[in-house]
């Protein structure tokens, strides 16, 4: 093997628009990425508004159930595929190269496909809308038959939009892979990576695992609704249950790609503003590891009430419940880096801080859902709704909410408005939990989710939950502000923005270089800046 | 080629091409499904596009690769995406070969009233749950008047044609090898032959495999003849698209042998395609034992 | 040890029904022993959850508070601890284990069904239910009360808006019942919360679930499983009366039906027909249709000057009779009666603009099966 010792840079960015519709450059890439889901988001948020104004009182005031059926459901998507998803992969973009000492991507022309099939993914989809039938109305996990024998022809470029999706999801994760197994500085060993780059690279391995099997089942989908196969029609031998099967056994896996990212992140915040090296690196890497494995395994908690064996019950149950031992890892450690640092609460941290509290509440409830029988009076309740917004919301658009203020100096070499900054905090997260905290009560007591009007003894807590998320929602216009105005008018940064912040893209330039490291960072740099220490 | 230096590739417009070609074409295609005269047309369209992209990128990269631009650290990268990429195949197939067996061992038998399903056969008149023998009404759901139609138990019998199907798959792989070793010891003609052999016998397995599908169609096994035909088809279908691939692959890379693109210590692209083809080799394998011999 | 867990559980599950039964913002205890089992699992593991929240919460807000730069703080330097991570691994799973218990037990009780006295079977269709005691020969269907439907768009919302129906399941109390659940087209969800039954109902596979219920009394639930536009509409109401009350009912239901064979042989008149037809057009029909027959473009074809309602009427009455395979046009032979049948299809040939004029007879249905 040869040792690299230098990286050429040929090339700077091209002017204009062919820019960044050619560029190969990983930070591009990765600012196309944010800005693609942060649009996503504000769409998918949007149609939350308009779920939450519809549910602000019972009745129906503003839209029709079936267009109730597609907010939510396109919501779901969005948010999903459209905002989270990308969203990670922007940050990894951005943040893996120059975390283990690279100048780019493994494939970076492929990388640009990867992004460049997003848009037009995303185009598909929200045509939908404007075709004769509507967009998808049948639930971000599109049970069939509902989404097969009983949906509009919309459903099939839906289809499509998924396939394509899959494609660029299953290309952005070889990437990662190829890119840290192979463009690492070679003096970094496997436990020097930053937990970033593990988490990544894990959830590299989930996704190229789980998105085949969402691609198989859209095109089973598809063959059932346009040729006549049987696979989940049980007039022709096959089961609407086994498209559940199916799906969640991509469908779960993928949950956990949307929030190991976000123990990364959180894994580089918290050390630095507590001064204070992360608390048990190699149980992080570990439990990280064990958090995927297990999530290939626990599908079916989502549907005990389908009719399953006992036997199977059990089971997913207790390989559920199992979960909740690596995640408590993960928590303890975190609070254990706390644990005698010298804490200062920039903006990021408070972030990371919150997310330690909230997403906890979450993965709770989520014990709460994961016990078979108990799940009963909750499944498919409001109390669902409440559990997995907290890991989302307060869970995967925290992490990322806190990764851009955190590294938003490195990626524009200046600094956001502090100030704003922690009142758009606290204002996200007050709201943020007058939002969803009520929707547990709502659960409980009986409100079936994917509804667009209820009975009149929900209508409190529907109002106050409603109250919440529009407050929640003018937040945005803040957080866009803040960023915009970092961009434009922010005060020069640091290299090295904040005190205890360790890792190589410190070391870089305060806006980092187009080509991170034109020169692999040396042993000694890589130990100095390693979070295993 | 320098070793001591990472090679940044160039800008590409390759990908927004690729991105608008598959668009065009599922958008062509969901037109058609739906009925669009002109669905075809832009299916085609959109497929031009595509097979442009793909001479356009690829070529892109096979000049940069032979004009000695890439190192063996951009070798390093491209084997790590073939193999993630073949993992990624690995998985699509996994999903059928799953519903083959979620189908066969569970929710047949489950519609037969197995398990904790007693009450089940109440909807069903007249039905037997046997794999190959299921019960179906025309697709869609018309419940309690499930007719009965058989799909005769060998209708496509393991010891007939797919067991040549196997042999040749097989000795296709040896041949493959055969190239690959000679590839390595650089005797540029008789790579050719080897490689010629290879694409022979899959052209011949696709042949057969045609043949097949003309008896067991003509026999009553179709797409829409229940779950069976369901499954049957969607296996060996998307394994007789990955085979047809694979044999345009070798195609492509016969040509380049014969351009001399490959050295004995550097071919990657030959490297790829076959283990490509070996993957396709092992899904058959699974094929022939799950969907036609047990 | 199962035996302390399950005590500690039923302990905690009664202190906090003081706690918390007053407010409708927990779970239902509901009146069978499944839902108490259930209701008892929920607050076990809740309060679990509160005291590792506790726990680890104090903690860290100690932490929070004490460990501030601003409080002069200066970081230590430990980053591991074997013995530390051995624990909270090790802690959290023998939890778990304990929560396990309780919880295997109940799942495996409310999954035996085989103690029933009587059965019930239930099939959703989009959206209503239809309920058949199979021994009794009665059968129904329940759809969303029409004054709920009236009220959806208004101002005025009355008691139990969305949780009225036409016809209410009418069941036995202290008997231990076999629901089996089923559906004709997409997935539903049959969920009493106060009988902690919760199944869903899937085509072409039957469920089972049962229920005892203790008390007499008048239960609600919702469909949960999203089943398409009316999803939200489609409640189920149970009314529990003593086994007296049960029988007479049964009673009543059978002479009803005999009644109605009756009135089906006769001779209609066209009036008659069609607003009988306008009435079963609006509980069975309307809600994809439309009021006004519109229907809804791409998803339901509009009746309104449809080839078929205006065409030849023995298409007409085939597709209700029948169904289209594939499509959410169910068959309509099994729900409705002759009468109906014939009463809603010569309503729509002469509603919505249609201008047929002719009319169908009960008899002409009935041969037409
Ligand atoms: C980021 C996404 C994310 C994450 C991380 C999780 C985490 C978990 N989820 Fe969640 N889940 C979703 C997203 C997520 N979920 C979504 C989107 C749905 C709904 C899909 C749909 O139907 O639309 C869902 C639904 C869902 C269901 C189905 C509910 C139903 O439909 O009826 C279940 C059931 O088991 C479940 C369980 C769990 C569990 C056990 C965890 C665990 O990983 C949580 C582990 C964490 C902790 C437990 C906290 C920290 C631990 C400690 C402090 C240690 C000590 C604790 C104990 C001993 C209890 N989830
Ligand atoms: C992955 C992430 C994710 C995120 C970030 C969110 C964010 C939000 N979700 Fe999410 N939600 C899901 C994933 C997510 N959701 C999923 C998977 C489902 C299940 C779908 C299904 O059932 O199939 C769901 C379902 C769901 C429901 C249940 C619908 C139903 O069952 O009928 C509700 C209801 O309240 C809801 C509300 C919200 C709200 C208010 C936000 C807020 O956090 C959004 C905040 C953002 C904005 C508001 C946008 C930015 C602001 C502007 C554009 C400016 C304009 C502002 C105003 C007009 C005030 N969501
Ligand atoms: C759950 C939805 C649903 C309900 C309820 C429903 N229909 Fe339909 N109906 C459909 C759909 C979908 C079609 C279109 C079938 C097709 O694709 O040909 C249809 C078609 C029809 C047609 C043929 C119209 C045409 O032009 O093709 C008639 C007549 C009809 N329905 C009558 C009824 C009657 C009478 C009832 C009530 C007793 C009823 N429908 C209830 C969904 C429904
Ligand atoms: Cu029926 Cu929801
Ligand atoms: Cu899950």
């Amino acid at each position: 093997m040869t040792t690299i010792t230098a990286y050429t840079s040929h090339h700077s960015p091209e002017k204009g628009l062919m820019r960044w519709i050619k560029t190969t450059n990983h930070k591009d890439i990765g600012s196309l990425y944010l800005w693609f889901a942060f649009i996503m988001l504000l769409i998918g948020g949007a149609m939350a508004m308009v779920i939450r104004m519809e549910l602000f009182q019972p009745g129906m005031q503003l839209i029709n159930p079936q267009f109730f059926n597609q907010m939510t459901t396109m919501h779901g998507l969005i948010m999903v595929f459209g905002a989270i998803m990308p969203a990670f992969v922007g940050l990894g973009n951005w943040l893996i190269p120059m975390m283990i000492g690279a100048p780019d991507m493994a494939l970076p022309r492929m990388n640009n496909w990867s992004f460049w099939i997003l848009p037009f993914a995303g185009g598909i989809l929200l045509s939908t809308f404007f075709m004769e039938g509507g967009a998808p109305a049948f639930g971000w996990t599109f049970y069939a038959p509902l989404s097969t024998t009983f949906a509009p022809d919309s459903t099939d470029f839906f289809i499509f939009a998924v396939h394509l999706l899959g494609f660029s999801s299953i290309m952005g994760a070889i990437n990662i892979i190829a890119t840290v197994v192979n463009m690492r500085a070679l003096e970094m060993k496997l436990m020097d990576m930053p937990l970033f780059v593990w988490t990544w690279l894990i959830t590299s391995f989930l996704l190229i695992g789980a998105m085949p099997v969402l691609a198989g089942a859209v095109t089973m989908m598809l063959t059932d609704r346009n040729f006549g196969t049987a696979f989940f029609d049980a007039a022709g031998g096959g089961d609407p249950v086994m498209f559940q099967h199916i799906f969640w056994f991509f469908g779960h896996p993928e949950v956990y790609i949307m929030i190991l990212p976000a123990f990364g992140v959180i894994s580089h915040v918290i050390p630095t503003f507590a001064r204070k090296p992360l608390f048990g690196y190699s149980s992080m890497v570990y439990a990280t590891a064990s958090i995927a494995f297990l999530s290939y395994i626990v599908w079916a908690h989502h549907m005990f009430l389908t009719g399953m064996p006992v036997a199977g019950e059990l089971y997913f149950m207790y390989a559920t419940m199992l979960i909740a031992v690596p995640t408590g890892v993960k928590v303890f450690n975190w609070i254990s880096t706390m644990w005698r640092g010298s804490m200062t609460f920039e903006t990021p941290m408070l972030w990371a801080v919150s997310f330690v509290f909230l997403f906890t509440i979450g993965g709770f409830s989520g014990v709460m859902v994961g016990i078979a029988p108990a799940d009963i009076q909750y499944h498919d309740t409001y109390f669902v709704v409440a559990h997995f917004h907290y890991v989302l919301v307060t869970g995967a658009l925290w992490s990322i909410i806190a990764a851009t203020f955190y590294w938003l100096p490195k990626w524009t070499g200046k600094m956001y408005n502090e100030t704003l900054a922690k009142v758009h905090f606290w204002w996200a997260v007050i709201s943020v939990n007058v939002l969803f905290f009520p929707q547990h009560f709502l659960g409980l007591a009986g409100m079936p989710r994917r509804i667009p009007d209820y009975s009149l003894q929900f209508a409190d807590f529907n109002m106050i939950s409603s109250i919440g998320g529009f407050a929640f929602g003018t937040s945005f216009i803040l957080f866009t502000y803040i960023v915009i105005d970092c961009i434009r008018n922010g005060k020069p940064a640091d290299a090295r923005p904040w005190e205890g912040a360790k890792g190589l893209e410190w070391t870089l330039e305060p806006k980092a270089q187009y080509h991170s490291f034109n020169k692999p960072p040396t042993r000694e740099l890589i130990k100095q800046e390693s979070q295993n220490s | 080629m320098n070793e001591r230096e990472y090679y940044v590739p160039s800008a590409t417009y390759w990908p927004i091409i690729g991105s608008i070609g598959v668009t065009t074409l599922f958008v062509g295609f969901a037109n058609q499904m739906h009925g669009a005269s002109w669905g075809a047309s832009i299916m085609a369209l959109g497929f031009s596009i595509l097979v442009f992209m793909m001479f356009g990128w690829f070529g892109q990269v096979v000049n940069e690769s032979t004009s000695g631009m890439y190192n063996t650290q951009v070798d390093r990268s491209f084997r790590w995406g073939m193999s993630w990429f073949i993992f990624s195949e690995v998985m699509f197939f996994a999903v059928f070969f799953g519903v083959l067996f979620y189908a066969r061992q569970l929710s047949v038998p489950w519609l037969g009233g197995s398990g904790n399903n007693h009450f089940t056969p109440d909807l069903w008149n007249g039905f037997s749950s046997t794999w190959q023998q299921i019960a179906f009404s025309t697709p869609g759901l018309i419940l309690q008047s499930g007719t009965v139609i058989s799909v005769p138990r060998q209708l496509v019998d393991a010891w007939g044609l797919p067991a040549l199907n196997t042999a040749l798959l097989l000795l296709s792989g040896v041949t493959l090898t055969f190239a690959h070793h000679t590839l390595r010891n650089g005797d540029r003609n008789k790579i050719i032959g080897w490689l010629v052999a290879t694409i022979v016998l899959g052209v011949l397995f696709l042949g057969f495999q045609i043949t097949e599908y003309g008896h067991a169609y003509h026999d009553g096994l179709k797409l829409t003849s229940g779950i069976y035909g369901s499954t049957f088809y969607m296996l060996t279908g998307f394994h007789g698209f990955h085979v047809t691939v694979g044999v345009i692959m070798l195609t492509v890379i016969l040509y380049r042998v014969q351009k001399g693109h490959f050295s004995a210590d550097s071919h990657f692209g030959f490297e790829g395609v076959a283990w490509y083809w070996h993957f396709v080799d092992v899904v058959w394998l699974g094929l022939f034992i799950f969907v036609y011999w047990l | 040890m199962s035996k302390l867990t399950s005590y500690l559980g039923s302990l905690i599950a009664i202190i906090s029904v003081n706690a918390f039964s007053e407010y409708d913002f927990n779970m239902t205890r509901g009146v069978t022993s499944v839902s108490r089992d259930i209701y008892g699992l929920h607050m076990m593991v809740f309060w679990v959850c509160v005291a590792i929240a506790i726990i680890v919460f104090s903690i860290m807000i100690y932490s929070l508070i004490v460990h501030r730069k601003s409080q002069g703080a200066v970081a230590a330097n430990f980053h591991e601890s074997t013995k530390a991570e051995l624990l909270w691994t090790g802690i959290p799973i023998i939890i778990l284990v304990l929560m396990a218990i309780p919880a295997s037990s109940t799942l495996i009780d409310l999954e035996d069904t085989s103690k029933a006295e009587m059965t019930i079977k239930i099939t959703g269709h989009q959206w209503k239910w239809q309920y058949d005691y199979p021994k009794e020969g009665i059968s129904f269907i329940s759809n969303l009360k029409q004054n709920s439907k009236d009220a959806i768009y208004s101002k005025n919302k009355h008691e139990n808006y969305l949780l009225e129906v036409d016809n209410n399941l009418v069941l036995p109390v202290d008997t231990s019942i076999r629901f089996l659940i089923t559906s004709n087209d997409v997935i539903h969800n049959w969920w009493v919360p106060d009988f902690g039954v919760k199944q869903d109902a899937n085509p072409g596979f039957i469920n089972d679930a049962w229920a005892k219920i203790d008390e007499i009394g008048t239960y609600r639930g919702q469909c949960a499983e999203l089943c398409g536009k009316d999803h939200g509409f489609m409640p189920i109401v149970v009314d529990v009366v003593s086994k007296v009350d049960y029988a007479q009912w049964v009673l009543k239901q059978q002479i009803a039906k005999a009644a109605k064979l009756i009135q089906s042989r006769k001779t209609w008149s066209k009036k008659d027909l069609t607003s009988l037809g306008k009435k079963v057009y609006n509980t069975n029909c309307s809600s994809c249709h439309g009021i006004t027959g519109k229907g809804i473009p791409g998803i339901f074809p509009a009746l309104r000057g449809s080839s078929v309602a205006t065409g030849d009427i023995k298409n007409h009455i085939g597709i209700v009779l029948h169904g289209k395979a594939g499509t959410a046009m169910a068959s309509y032979k099994n729900i409705l009666g002759d009468t109906d049948i014939a009463a809603v299809i010569t309503f729509e040939r002469s509603s919505f603009g249609n201008q047929m004029g002719d009319l169908v007879q009960p008899f002409d249905i009935k041969s037409a099966r």
